[in-house]
């Protein structure tokens, strides 16, 4: 269950991002990258999502997320291929040395936020 | 356009975007980009100024936090020339018994300490303490692995004398401490031959991101099925350079390698 783990480093950065601003801001919506091989299960991520997020700067935010296609390149014949696994084997020459390019991402790509201006919030108070 | 009044309001700034790939939405509320959301809704009269969109390019690791952490505790063992080893295992492959044994054996050459971590309990630790070694127990309750912050408290309660060896045995869990780099010089997973050959075709995280693999019990060979060549075939197809000791905490053997490999990571620099 590290995916809980995951969503409050999630919560950190964006709440560190939304301390920075010096309006009032609402998150939307939030783009994260995750590789196949990142070991992270997305269906787990969404599952624990909601309960999670609650209380938080995320509490009404979309979460998307961008899945990245594992690739490899192999050490013994040079060849690019598309990989499901880390125990894999090159389809052309059969060994299991390879260089991981792609795949394992797990990554906060943007924070979408809406900013409400200082004079609408002082109109809404009034 | 403003929302509220029908006027053409400038001075919006309104960023929208299309992610690549095909996004998964997770949670409740669906927010369309590029759709105004409304601000205090006022009389109509009144022209509230609309809230704009920013697009936050953050392009972060979501563990940056973690590995700028372990990061830090790398340098504190590198420092104090220190070598640190996370151990990682299911439940009850051995990882405290091969500690004990290591402690006992080889605690008059060498200075160790250990972290222990455990959902809940001090029990291994006070394993650990019976023979005289210092160790910190750290209790995780529901989490299910170290993060690098929990070793960095646990480090300054320690405090390791340079040239020493720090264990730290994580929790006993193949999956969540393969993400979490803790700042070691090297992660050694132990399997047990009472567990499955394909372990690491299971675990393929866990096999990948470790250096050695311990396969522990050996003494229980004779009684058992179990194909030492698959597990290591099957290892290898994950991780082709993990390298194999095989030993048993309880009758010693095995050992002797086990303590040769950790001297030799000790006179090695440091690996980037
Ligand atoms: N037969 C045998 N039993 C072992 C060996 N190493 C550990 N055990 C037993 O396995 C159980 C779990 O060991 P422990 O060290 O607590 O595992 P940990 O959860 O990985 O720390 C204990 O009952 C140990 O006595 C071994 O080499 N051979
Ligand atoms: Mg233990
Ligand atoms: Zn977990
Ligand atoms: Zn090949």
């Amino acid at each position: 269950m590290h995916e809980l783990s995951i969503i409050h480093s999630i919560i950190e950065t964006v709440e560190a991002t939304v301390a920075e601003q010096d309006a009032v801001v609402e998150v939307e919506r939030v783009l994260l990258q995750i590789g196949d091989l990142a070991g992270v299960e997305v269906e787990n991520l969404e599952f624990l999502w909601p309960a999670a997020v609650q209380g938080t700067v995320l509490q009404q935010a979309e979460c998307a997320v961008e899945r990245v296609e594992a690739r490899a390149v192999c050490l013994d014949c040079n060849g690019n291929f598309a990989l499901k696994n880390y125990f894999d084997a090159c389809p052309v020459c059969g060994s299991f040395w390879k260089e991981v390019k792609t795949g394992e991402e797990l990554k906060i790509k943007s924070i979408e936020l809406c900013v409400q201006p200082a004079d609408a919030v002082a109109t809404a108070t009034n | 356009m403003c929302a509220t009044c029908g006027c053409s309001g400038d001075g919006h700034k309104l960023t929208t975007f299309v992610p690549t790939g095909k996004p998964r939405n997770i949670g409740a509320l669906q927010v369309d980009a590029g759709v105004m959301v409304q601000a205090a809704a006022g009389p109509p009269t009144i022209h509230a100024p609309e809230p704009s969109k920013t697009l936050i390019e953050v392009e972060r690791d979501v563990l940056d936090k973690n590995n700028r952490l372990a990061e830090r505790n790398r340098g504190y063992f590198e420092a104090r020339n220190i070598a640190a080893f996370n151990l990682v295992s299911s439940p009850g492959s051995g990882k405290t018994s091969i500690l004990e044994r290591t402690l006992l054996e080889r605690g008059t050459q060498t200075k160790f300490y250990v972290i222990e971590g455990d959902q809940q309990s001090a029990r291994d630790a006070e394993r650990i303490a019976a023979g005289g070694t210092p160790v910190v127990q750290v209790n995780t309750g529901k989490g299910c692995h170290l993060e690098a912050n929990m070793v960095h408290e646990a480090l300054r309660q320690l405090d390791p004398a340079p040239g020493s060896v720090v264990f730290i045995e994580n929790v006993g869990n193949l999956v969540c401490p393969s993400m979490f780099d803790l700042g070691e010089r090297n992660r050694v997973v132990v399997i047990s031959i009472t567990e499955g050959e394909d372990k690491p075709l299971k675990y393929p995280d866990m096999f990948r991101s470790s250096q050695l693999c311990l396969i522990n019990k050996m003494d229980l060979l004779p009684y058992l099925k179990f194909d030492l060549d698959a597990l290591k075939a099957f290892a290898r197809q994950v991780n082709p350079e993990l390298e194999f000791i095989e030993l048993s905490a309880t009758t010693g053997q095995g050992m002797e390698n086990w303590y040769t490999w950790l001297n030799n990571q000790k006179t090695q620099p440091h690996p980037n």
